[in-house]
Order: structure tokens, then sequence, then C-alpha cells
């Protein structure tokens, strides 16, 4: 434990600012679960195994030479049909069914997708060198990764799309009826067999463009998605499903709530503190919930 | 309880007291066996009876795992020159510090786990269904990274449980390990099935059909929600602190709060079986630990992904159990009456 990050205000600059830029990309994962979430009622802990996948794609046009940031464009259309293929063979059939038996399987799915990873891309914490250099602030106190800032950039970017995408476009609108009424959607002729399959491969899509990022920022290992996925549900539960710019928010304050307990308490319990605020968030709504004797639904 | 089910019980403990000399091979296998099944039994009390999904019973199996090896260290030797490096090999246990240490141990393990279930029930049984169950995945996994970090316990490089003494050249750490295992299973079996006969049981029932219903009723639901969930602690802690003896070493996030693993067995288990009966869990337990072995003899390297394609399958298509899929076929078996004309008319329309 030490208390730098009060001596010492430049920390605290840091460790804001380093928040800030993690939490985007947090933001972007958790809305691609919001997203299923809302339309689908389902809670998928594979969530944060796809968002490894989609940076190990990145990490592999690195070591073929070509430059990681394309990993933007090709792992989204790649994790768009493992996606879909996933839907296919696992998702459907548990849609409409009891939410434990959607977090069961998709615990099942995340189990073998973090064991094939590791027999694919071994054991080893990788990450895809970008070399854009840093960026000083403050009289060089102050150290930004470029690709960082790249990566917010790029998350935002994508975020924007798909909002717009999903206000305008035809299967946006058939996503967002289903959403709110599954059965009069299909009733007034929206496929929403192929609104779902479309739902999950769009998630998987926006997974892959954060691991890509990821893969490009940070380091990834095939074990590291479960933190993800919390993270993810994290920022849902606090912000509320169709809630864009509460996840956003809730995202940032979530990426600089983690640089803190890395600075305070130690980088060992970076990962347990996440954990922990998510069981203290869910026993804090549901006792300001138990007033009104009402319980989280 | 009539004459067949004592032939069946009396059958089953008198198995269970020669299966080592049997198979003497087999003892650590079996050992794990009577384990795994008192986990599943005690996570169907809450998962199954009481309809609370947990994934965070691991808390309570990994509480206990540290706590007995902590207790039998910590009672004859410095515990932190035990944690570091090598500290094993310099204090040996003799016989009676081991057999005593491990008594207490135990005591310790399944009463402490039961006393924290107590203390954070109220705020985590407020929760639920899924987001029972993530708040309950997040708190085994944030015990583990926690426990990770902590030095007196050994930290990342693990905790060294004390070795079985030798007596007199006799070798009976397996013989020890399994009655001692087939001991928990024997009292969580007589203490489940009493539960299972009384007004408690169909109080969880209620709380799983209809929780509003249930407090409507005049049920203080939350009273009896922290019961279950203490008794699935106790067992849990008890089954962990054999367990750590058992393997011998202790590692925060592979051996003790293994929620990838073992967290994830107990509710398979469960489900595999049957969930909310009695013997669902047993036989589930038992089919999961062949399935288990097996995977782990012919798929070598490829268990966890025969794993995480057994768990959909179940999952998916099995949701009921085979207990579950039995009731369903021959329904007098389990006491329900059934009218031949419904039956017909049921077939009819299909």
């Amino acid at each position: 434990m030490d208390f730098l990050v009060f001596q010492y205000p430049m920390i605290t600059i840091q460790a804001c600012l380093d928040g800030l830029l993690l939490g985007i990309l947090f933001a972007l994962i958790a809305y691609g679960m919001a997203l299923q979430w809302g339309v689908m009622n389902i809670i998928n802990i594979a969530q944060g195994d796809l968002v490894i996948l989609g940076g190990y794609i990145a990490y592999f046009m690195y070591l073929y030479g070509i430059h990681p940031a394309w990993g933007v464009i090709v792992s989204p259309i790649i994790m768009y049909f493992v996606g879909i293929a996933i839907y296919k063979l696992v998702i459907n059939k548990v849609v409409d069914r009891d939410l434990f038996i959607s977090i069961l399987a998709t615990f099942g799915i995340s189990i073998l997708f973090m064991q094939l990873m590791n027999f694919a891309f071994g054991a080893d914490v990788v990450l895809a060198n970008s070399g854009y250099g840093t960026t000083m602030l403050f009289d060089n106190n102050v150290v930004l990764p470029n690709s960082k800032i790249f990566s917010a950039f790029i998350s935002i970017v994508f975020a924007i799309c798909l909002v717009v995408y999903m206000k305008r476009s035809k299967l946006g609108r058939a996503i967002r009826a289903t959403a709110q009424n599954a059965r009069a959607a299909k009733i007034l002729g929206v496929d929403t067999e192929k609104v779902y399959a479309a739902t999950f491969g769009i998630n998987a899509a926006l997974c892959g463009v954060a691991g890509a990022l990821i893969s490009i920022t940070f380091t990834i290992h095939p074990y590291m998605g479960l933190p993800y996925t919390i993270r993810s549900f994290m920022i849902v539960i606090v912000a509320g499903l169709g809630n864009l710019p509460g996840v956003a928010m809730s995202g940032m304050g979530l990426g600089i709530f983690e640089e803190f307990a890395d600075y305070i308490l130690g980088t060992e319990f970076r990962i347990g503190s996440v954990f922990l605020l998510l069981v203290l968030i869910l026993v804090y709504r549901r006792f300001k919930l138990s007033r009104k004797r009402e319980y989280l639904k | 309880m009539n004459k067949n089910s004592w032939i069946l019980y009396i059958g089953i403990l008198v198995f269970g007291l020669v299966a080592p000399f049997i198979f003497p091979a087999f003892k650590v296998q079996l050992s794990i066996l009577c384990v795994l099944i008192v986990l599943a039994t005690t996570w169907n009390i809450q998962g199954g009876e009481m309809g609370y999904n947990s994934f965070g019973n691991i808390l309570f199996y990994g509480l206990g795992m540290y706590l007995c090896a902590s207790v039998q260290v910590g009672m004859f030797f410095p515990l932190a020159e035990w944690t570091e490096s090598g500290g094993e090999k310099t204090f040996v246990h003799t016989p009676s510090q081991f057999f005593q240490g491990m008594a207490v141990g135990l005591v310790v393990a399944a009463v402490v786990p039961t006393i924290v279930a107590g203390l954070i029930g109220y705020s985590i049984l407020g929760l639920r269904g899924h987001y029972f169950a993530i708040c309950t995945l997040g708190l085994g996994v944030a015990a583990g990274e926690i426990s990770g970090g902590i030095e007196i316990i050994g930290a990342g490089q693990g905790f060294t449980t004390p070795p079985f003494p030798n007596i007199g050249g006799l070798e009976a750490r397996g013989e020890f390990f399994y009655f001692l295992s087939f001991g928990a299973l024997v009292l969580t079996f007589i203490a489940v099935r009493a539960i299972y006969t009384t007004r408690f049981k169909l109080i969880l029932n209620a709380i799983r059909d209809n929780e509003d219903k249930a407090e409507a009723m005049g049920i203080e639901t939350m009273k009896y929600k922290i019961s279950g969930w203490m008794i699935s602690a106790f067992f849990c802690g008890l089954a962990g602190g054999i367990m750590g003896g058992l393997v011998g070493y202790i590692d925060s996030t592979d051996v003790a709060f293994d929620g990838r693993e073992m967290g994830v067995f107990m509710v398979l288990m469960a489900i595999l079986g049957g969930k909310g009966t009695l013997w669902g869990p047993i036989i589930g337990a038992t089919l999961f630990h062949f399935f288990k072995e097996g995977f782990w003899t012919f798929f070598l390297g490829w268990q966890y992904v025969a794993l995480g394609v057994l768990i959909v399958v179940i999952v998916i298509y099995f949701p009921e159990g085979l207990m579950g899929w039995l009731r369903e076929k021959y329904p007098e078996r389990f006491g329900e009456v059934v009218d031949e004309a419904d039956r017909k008319a049921q077939v009819e329309l299909k």
C-alpha cells in the first residue's frame, strides 16, 4: 500500500487519464452486452473470451507483418461470423429459457474457448506492438501511450457508427422492435430468429473491435476473459439497459476506479477489487430497492 | 422408511467401508468422489430446493481449505515461516500433532464458513435469480484473487499442507483420507435426509416456487434463506478442509477458490443428476466423476474442451437431469398419482 497518489497530484492525473481511456474500451464491450441482454434476454459469460479471441486475431496479423491497427477492421468481420456460429449452435436453444440456463451454457462456451485458445495460441501473455510512441503532458510528468488514445478514438467511432446504424437502418429498427416486444415484432413480420442471430453477431463484432484494441494497448492471455465479462456486466447493471450515455459514463468511472485500485492496493489486487466492486454494487442496489420492497429484476 | 431402503442404505454403507480394500488403486479417486458428492448434495440444498443458483459456494470450500490447513500448522508451528518456501521440511508434525490439528482444523473449517455465510447472507440473498448467480460468481473469484495476494497463507506460491505422518512404517494416508471423506459423506447424507423430511424443506421449496407468495403466507423467507445457505456453507467448508489435506497443496486460484473447475462442477453435478431431489446430486456426482476421469485419461490435454462441450450439452438437452427424466417416464415410482385416462389423452394430444 502506498499513498503516493495523494502526495503527487501528477499521479492522480495520470491515473484519471489512463482510467478514462481504458473505460471507453470497457464501455464498448458493455454496449455489446447491453444489446444482447436487452434484445435476447441473455447474459453471456463468454463475452470476455470473445474479446480475447478478437485480440488474438489482431495479434496474428501483427505476427505476419501486417500492422495490428488493421485488426480493428478485420477482427470484427471474422468475429461476426464466429458470433453467428455460436448463436446457431448454442444460443438459439437457450433464448427463451431461464436466464440461469443461459448463464451456465455460456459458462461452458467460455471454458471451451479459453482452452481452445490456450491450445491454438499458447499460454503466454502477448501484445501486438503498434509502434505508435507516447505523448508527454504536463512537463513530461504524465505519460500517455498514443496507442491508448488511438484505441479510445476508435471505440468512440465504432460506438457512434453503431448508434446511427441502430437508429437508421432497417435491421436496426427490427432489433429495437424485437427488444421492445418480440411477439409483436413477430406478428408484424420481423424474422426474430434472424434478428437474434444478427444481434449476437454484432455483439461478437464489437467484442472483436475491443479485443483488437486491447491487444494493441494492453496484453492478452487466453485466461483473461472473465474479468472483461464481469466488468461489462457491472457497467450494464449500473447504467441500465438501453442507456448509452450511462454506459459510457459508468465505463469511464470503472476505468478510473481500477487505475486507482491499482495504485493504492497494488497490482495483485486489481482484478480482485473489480470483482469485489461488483458484489458491493449489487448489494448496494439491493438495499436501496428493498426500502421500497422491490428487488433487482 | 421401508425395508427395501434399509437394505439399500446398509448395502451402500458396507460397500463404502470395504471399497478401499477391494480397489486399493482407486483410494484417492474414491475419496474425491465422496467429496464431490458432499459438494453436489449441499449445493442442491440452496440451488435445487431453494432455487438460489449459486456459483459462489466455492467461497466456503476454499475458506475451509485454507482454515483447516492454517489451523493444523498454526497450532504447533509459526505459520509465516511454514509458508515461506521449504517450511514443511523444517517443521515436522508428530502423528498426535497431525491428528489433533486435523480434528480442530476440520471443526474450524466447518464452523467459520457457516458464520461467514450467515454474515453475508442478509446482503447477498436479497438478490434474486441471475443477479444472485453473478454476484456469487464475483464473490468466489474475488476471494481467489485476494487470497492470492495474502503473504501469510502463501500468496501466489501456494501452501503445502502438513504431510501425513509416518507411523511405524505404515502407509495409511490413502485409507485415512478415504475414511475421513466417507465419514463426511455419511454425515452429510444423514443430515440432508433428515432436513428433507421436515417443514424446513417445504419452506425452501415454497421460496423456490414463488418467493413473494411465500412471504405473503407469513413465512420469514430471509431467515430460512440464510439458514439454507449456512447449511450449505457448513458442509462445503468441511469438504474443503478434507480436500486440502487430500491434495496436499493449496493454491489460491487453482485448488482452493477454483471457480472455473470445482465451482462449476458442483452446479453441473447437481443438474446432471436432477436438481431438487435427494438422490439426484449423488447419482450426478458419481456419473460426472466417471466422465471427468475418462476425459482426463483419454483426452489428456483436451479435457477442458470436452468439459466445456459437456456443460453445454447437459444444460441445453438435460436441464431437468437424470432424475427429472426418470420422473417424467415413471411418475408412479415417485409417488405421483397418474390417471390412466389422463395419460391416454396426453398421448393422443401429442
